[in-house]
């Protein structure tokens, strides 16, 4: 989540004192991503350095600083918008990481660890579920936000499913150490 | 009070050496207004737990018990007409007969067990309402949209006052939006007092569940019990 842009967002439609941008952003962010005011000066302070936001009375401090957004903040706001994220490098994934490893230790019960992370994941997926219950109550932000989550939890359970599926499959010997092709024991030369 | 209680089932098809274990001592209990999702990959058992919950299918052995009744002890006719007014069915694939409009497709199960023609189709024009159906009443099953035809099936899963709902795959091929919009409606019908239990590889799904229980290979091997197992399985205590 990029802080920068989020405040950069909220300045477009109209000026804005720096805890007035932190209740926004949470509020906007259905409160799934807490920000510390802190951040938000800091933030503030690089966006200036950077001349993506002023503050007309160059006098005030603190909280009574207004900031908004010049134009090269808006022309920043619109490319940030249509930039994708980089996503081609595959995350250090914890779960994943865990799975790996116990695939190579002797003695693990690989099926029953993975069933303890799933039952895990659904639990948080029920409580999220649970936030988006009462329609009435949620606001749009906070149901996107909610979906985004539990799209990505749901993820790492049918990784799981799959993972589970595929060790099943295959040889319970059969280590990723050992599953050299054979005349490749060596480490190809660079 | 506990509207299913499910103890010790085994379901065995087939004869030596050729059986086949499709359940081995499942015990499930459903109290009034919950709502639980058994999850476990193909062929781990979840539907013909589910058909054995409905009477649909016999168990091996173990007792099945709805609303105080247990089903062994009940004549073939008495464990129809169970069927008929305590429990309601919602398949993946909707099941609703082509040639009746949806509102004779949710008043059916009433005729069929004796209620008046006027009052079925009022009750029947009552679940569909409550499902946002209400003008939709006089479409054939062709009419509808998926998302719409699975509202249906629903509607008739829950008309008059059936205790008990069993649904497998309940979002079947529906998008997103669609499956949340069903678990909203079993979810209502939980708050009506409606016992419900959904079977799904869905953790979207199931996650609407105020219980999960996983199955593999025909037996229980875990479920999820409350929100605080978040906590406790981090180490950390509920503030």
């Amino acid at each position: 989540m990029s802080v920068r842009h989020a405040l950069l967002a909220l300045l477009s439609d109209g000026a804005k004192y720096g805890l007035q941008l932190r209740n926004e952003f949470e509020a906007r962010t259905g409160e799934v991503w807490p920000l510390n005011v802190g951040q938000v000066y800091q933030t503030l302070a690089r966006l200036e350095r950077d001349g993506l936001v002023a503050v007309d009375d160059a006098g005030a401090e603190g909280p009574q600083r207004l900031y908004r957004m010049t134009r090269a903040g808006r022309r920043e706001l619109e490319e940030w918008l249509v930039t994708p994220p980089d996503l081609s490098a595959p995350p250090r994934d914890e779960l994943v990481m865990k799975v790996l490893v116990a695939t190579e230790i002797d003695g693990v019960d690989v099926r029953a660890m993975i069933q303890t992370h799933r039952r895990y994941l659904i639990s948080v997926m029920q409580q999220w579920t649970k936030v988006k219950e009462d329609e009435s109550a949620l606001d749009l932000h906070l149901a996107l936000a909610v979906d985004a989550e539990l799209f990505r939890l749901e993820a790492l359970v049918r990784w799981l499913d799959a993972a589970e599926g595929r060790l099943k499959r295959s040889k319970p010997t059969r280590r990723a150490s050992e599953a050299r092709p054979a005349g490749r024991e060596r480490e190809p030369q660079r | 009070m506990n509207v299913l209680e499910m103890r010790q089932i085994t379901k065995v098809y087939g004869t030596a050496p050729n059986e086949v274990h499709a359940l081995s001592g499942v015990d499930l209990t459903v109290e009034a207004g919950h709502l639980v999702a058994v999850m476990g990959p193909s062929g781990s058992g979840k539907s013909t737990l589910l058909t054995i919950a409905g009477s649909l299918e016999e168990p091996t052995s173990g007792e099945v018990v709805v609303n105080g009744q247990s089903l062994g002890t009940l004549s073939r006719n008495q464990r129809a007409a169970l069927r008929r007014r305590a429990i309601g069915y919602v398949f993946q694939d909707f099941n609703l007969l082509p040639g009746l409009s949806a509102l004779e497709n949710v008043s059916l199960p009433l005729e069929l067990d004796g209620v008046g023609l006027r009052r079925a189709r009022e009750a029947g024009r009552t679940a569909l309402a409550n499902l946002g159906l209400a003008e939709r009443a006089d479409h054939f099953p062709d009419q509808l949209s998926g998302g719409e035809r699975q509202r249906v099936a629903i509607a008739r899963a829950v008309v008059g006052d059936r205790t008990l709902l069993l649904a497998d795959e309940p979002s079947g091929a529906l998008d997103s939006a669609n499956g949340e919009a069903v678990m909203r409606l079993i979810r209502d019908a939980c708050r009506r007092g409606v016992a419900a239990v959904v079977v799904t590889h869905d953790a979207q799904l199931a996650s609407w569940a105020d219980r999960v229980v996983f199955i593999r290979d025909g037996r229980v091997v875990d479920q999820t019990t409350s929100a605080s197992d978040v906590e406790s399985m981090l180490g950390r205590h509920p503030s």
